[in-house]
């Protein structure tokens, strides 16, 4: 027989090891679920599949492409390459402007079209997000 | 000018000092029985010299110095005198060095306050400070000096980031950084105590004061940056789970962690390789947040400079300290058969243990949500985000058995334990389901899972409320820690479920009538002022027949030349109301943004509470 210390020790190990895989797959199967993609247009139009899963959008603001209307902000993103057109409602960060960088999160409707649910603050007018820096240094 | 070269010098001369410390520190290890007064006084002379180096800084600042570097980078004439000064930690330079100087302030004060403790002790401690300061000392002068010469001398300086112009974020770096530093002390001496097979109760008894320092100035950084991000930046939300939030609530948990678990070294001198991993874990992670935030891998505001040579310098810095603390660990520590694990599954040390695992896991979630995307950036270059939902899933489910615990745990006896009065426990859990029941009982969405959230909130609640009140209960500090905690997650908690907002674009003049509010924009009145020019809003809220008046504000700063937003919220003791207004270049429109929030006041007042909790303990050991 084993003596009362080792069981319990025993039991603690054993204890410890059930809930490290219950938070293993906990964390990973939240992972997958959770994770916001960062695509640029051209990566959208080249995509094979519009999923309906949240992602990133990333690159400039297309000059004199802004529309703003009393519920809605329409713009346009692109790469210099490719173009995205976005629809919006919601709050427009101070920094957005025509010519800059822009990050916007929500759903594709296909190729040409997303639904944004959120457009990112940055908070300095020289900044621009590094996704987007090397989403245009690419092309 | 001056001042940038009395500033230069003194950090040479300090770090000079750092040889003289460990010249008479060796010489004194063996030799004497006392400690040398010599040791004192050079860690004086080093503090010293570091306050000059910083004031000198700060003159450079306040007399807009722009032959400096730093200062060109971070400030301009038109800037009101408190920012000036504040602008002294706002960028990258200037908050090392005082990073640097609450290093040496701290362990001036910890050779003061540890008379009574081993010689060799307070000397190893000393040396393994020293290690730290000295790696701050030359990452200071060889690649981010605040002292660096600009010729010609500029006119103007560039500015400070107008949304960090603010008073809240004016204290928020020093208070996060006593917070942030404290643990360093706790790391040092966990070294030096593992070395020479010290870390017992009388240890513990008096590290936990270092350790309930850092954790309450932790607690109150984590704070004001919270509050800060509140009303400046205009999302009407206390906490995003941005990576630089996350990187200062990492420590936090770790600390936490350490705190209870030193309770029980302190009674039952056991748990001791666990005390000594959480220590350095506490200072890892406050050394990767700093490596983090500053070398431009998360961007955010905090991001000062993106220079990759910085970054791998705290990398490498980093990575030595782990390296050495691996290594004393594992050489010099054995961990001692006799005591461990001598208590029953009803006792205060399993409730510590069960907390120490919750405390764990939330850790380790936020650790992965902050780490995973960089790591997966890294060997894919696939670029993604983690928002907010990823962290909900995984941590509010386990918020219930969590609150529950740490309602039964305190009231558990240390070894062997009964439950006593178990029919009052089960009532007042049925009661708090009872009363989430009725105030949510109109709620459709997510019913189930937030009526047991808030019954088990209001749990704790109630158990931690009747403690105050009972007579055997001694432990204050912890009950009001605790009670404040129970405040903190029922406040969030109606926070998230009963907030409600609209968003809307109006031209001036305009109204919008929506199912709840209507939002008329009556008038927008242009102002000068010191540094920018201020566009207030006049809007009339009408909600339920009740009008409010806000003035929003936009503001367009000199220099840098950019547009923030100003909030204008209406506090009061149950609400928060919160009205933010932005602009488009060539748009007649504005953006506006309503929201209404309830208990908003009571999450900062609830964190106070909680760092209350931590001062009344630390001042009645004081007292003792």
């Amino acid at each position: 027989m084993y003596g009362r210390k080792v069981k319990f020790r025993f039991f603690f190990i054993i204890l410890i090891l059930l809930s490290l895989i219950l938070s293993v797959f906990l964390v990973l199967k939240s992972l997958e679920e959770n994770v916001i993609f960062f695509k640029s247009p051209s990566e959208v139009k080249f995509l094979e599949e519009v999923k309906n899963k949240k992602i990133r959008i990333g690159g400039m603001v297309k000059l004199d492409s802004i529309e703003m209307s009393s519920d809605e902000v329409n713009f346009i993103i692109t790469d210099f390459k490719n173009e995205i057109n976005v629809s919006y409602s919601g709050v427009v960060p101070n920094l957005f402007s025509e010519g800059k960088g822009v990050v916007a999160e929500g759903y594709l409707k296909d190729r040409i079209f997303f639904e944004a649910s959120k457009i990112l603050a940055k908070h300095d007018e020289n900044y621009m997000p590094p996704e987007v820096k090397a989403a245009l240094e690419e092309n | 000018m001056l001042y940038s070269l009395i500033g230069h010098y003194s950090l040479i001369l300090g770090l000079s000092v750092s040889s003289l410390i460990f010249f008479s520190s060796i010489k004194n290890f063996r030799n004497n029985e006392i400690l040398d007064i010599k040791i004192i006084n050079f860690s004086f002379l080093q503090l010293f010299l570091v306050i000059i180096s910083f004031f000198a800084l700060v003159l450079s600042f306040i007399y807009s110095d722009f032959s400096n570097e730093t200062v060109f980078n971070n400030s301009h004439t038109t800037k009101p005198l408190f920012y000036k000064i504040s602008g002294t930690w706002g960028n990258h330079e200037g908050s090392l060095l005082l990073w640097l100087l609450v290093l040496n302030l701290f362990i001036f004060v910890f050779l003061i306050k540890s008379k009574n403790l081993l010689k060799k002790y307070r000397i190893l401690t000393v040396l393994f400070q020293q290690i730290i300061i000295i790696g701050f000392f030359v990452f200071l002068l060889s690649s981010s000096s605040p002292f660096n010469y600009i010729f010609p001398i500029p006119e103007e300086g560039l500015g400070l980031n107008p949304i960090l112009q603010d008073p809240a974020l004016a204290i928020h770096p020093p208070i996060l950084y006593l917070g942030y530093v404290g643990s360093s002390i706790i790391f040092s001496s966990v070294l030096a105590a593992t070395v020479l097979k010290y870390v017992s109760k009388t240890w513990a008894i008096h590290i936990k004061s270092w350790v309930l320092t850092s954790w309450i100035f932790l607690t109150l950084g984590i704070l004001l940056g919270s509050i800060w991000a509140y009303y400046e930046l205009g999302w009407g939300g206390f906490w995003f789970w941005d990576p630089v939030e996350n990187v200062s609530l990492m420590p936090w948990l770790a600390l936490t962690t350490l705190m209870h678990c030193i309770l029980v070294l302190e009674k039952r001198s056991t748990l001791k390789s666990w005390v000594i991993i959480l220590s350095i874990t506490t200072f890892t992670l406050s050394m990767s947040g700093t490596f983090l935030v500053r070398s431009g891998i998360l961007n955010s505001v905090h991001t000062f400079a993106n220079d990759p040579e910085r970054g791998l310098f705290i990398l490498t810095f980093l990575f030595i300290l782990i390296f050495i603390s691996l290594f004393v660990f594992f050489v010099f520590h054995k961990s001692e058969k006799q005591d461990s694990m001598l208590f029953s599954l009803l006792s205060k040390e399993t409730s510590i243990l069960i907390n120490n695992w919750f405390m764990m896991y939330f850790l380790s979630v936020v650790l992965i949500g902050t780490v995973y995307p960089i790591f997966l950036q890294v060997i894919s270059s696939e670029q993604i985000s983690i928002g907010p939902p990823f962290y909900h899933k995984l941590i509010v489910p386990f918020l219930i058995p969590f609150l529950i615990f740490m309602a039964i745990g305190p009231r558990l006896k240390w070894i062997k334990s009964k439950l006593d009065k178990k029919m009052s426990l089960v009532v007042l859990f049925v009661i708090s389901i009872l009363i989430s029941f009725l105030i949510l009982k109109n709620l459709s969405a997510n019913f189930l899972i937030n009526t047991i959230l808030v019954g088990s909130a209001f749990y704790l609640f109630l158990m931690t409320t009747r403690d105050f009140f009972s007579k055997t209960n001694k432990n204050i500090s912890q009950n009001l820690s605790h009670f404040g905690f129970s405040l903190l997650i029922l406040s969030i908690l109606f926070n998230n479920i009963f907030s409600k907002e609209v968003i809307t674009n109006l031209k001036v003049g305009e109204k919008f009538y929506g199912e709840k509010f209507q939002i008329e924009f009556s008038d927008l009145k242009k102002f000068e002022k010191q540094n920018f020019i201020s566009f207030k809003g006049f809007l009339l809220v009408t909600e339920q027949g009740v009008k409010n008046e806000f003035n929003p504000e936009l503001r367009v700063y000199n220099q840098p030349n950019i547009i923030t937003s100003e909030a204008d919220i209406l506090t009061t003791f149950w609400t928060d109301k919160f009205i933010t207004m932005n602009t488009l270049q060539n748009e007649e429109y504005f953006n506006i943004r309503y929201q209404v929030k309830p208990f908003m006041l009571w999450i900062w007042v609830s964190v106070l509470l909680i760092s209350l909790g931590g001062s009344i303990s630390l001042f009645n050991r004081k007292i003792k």
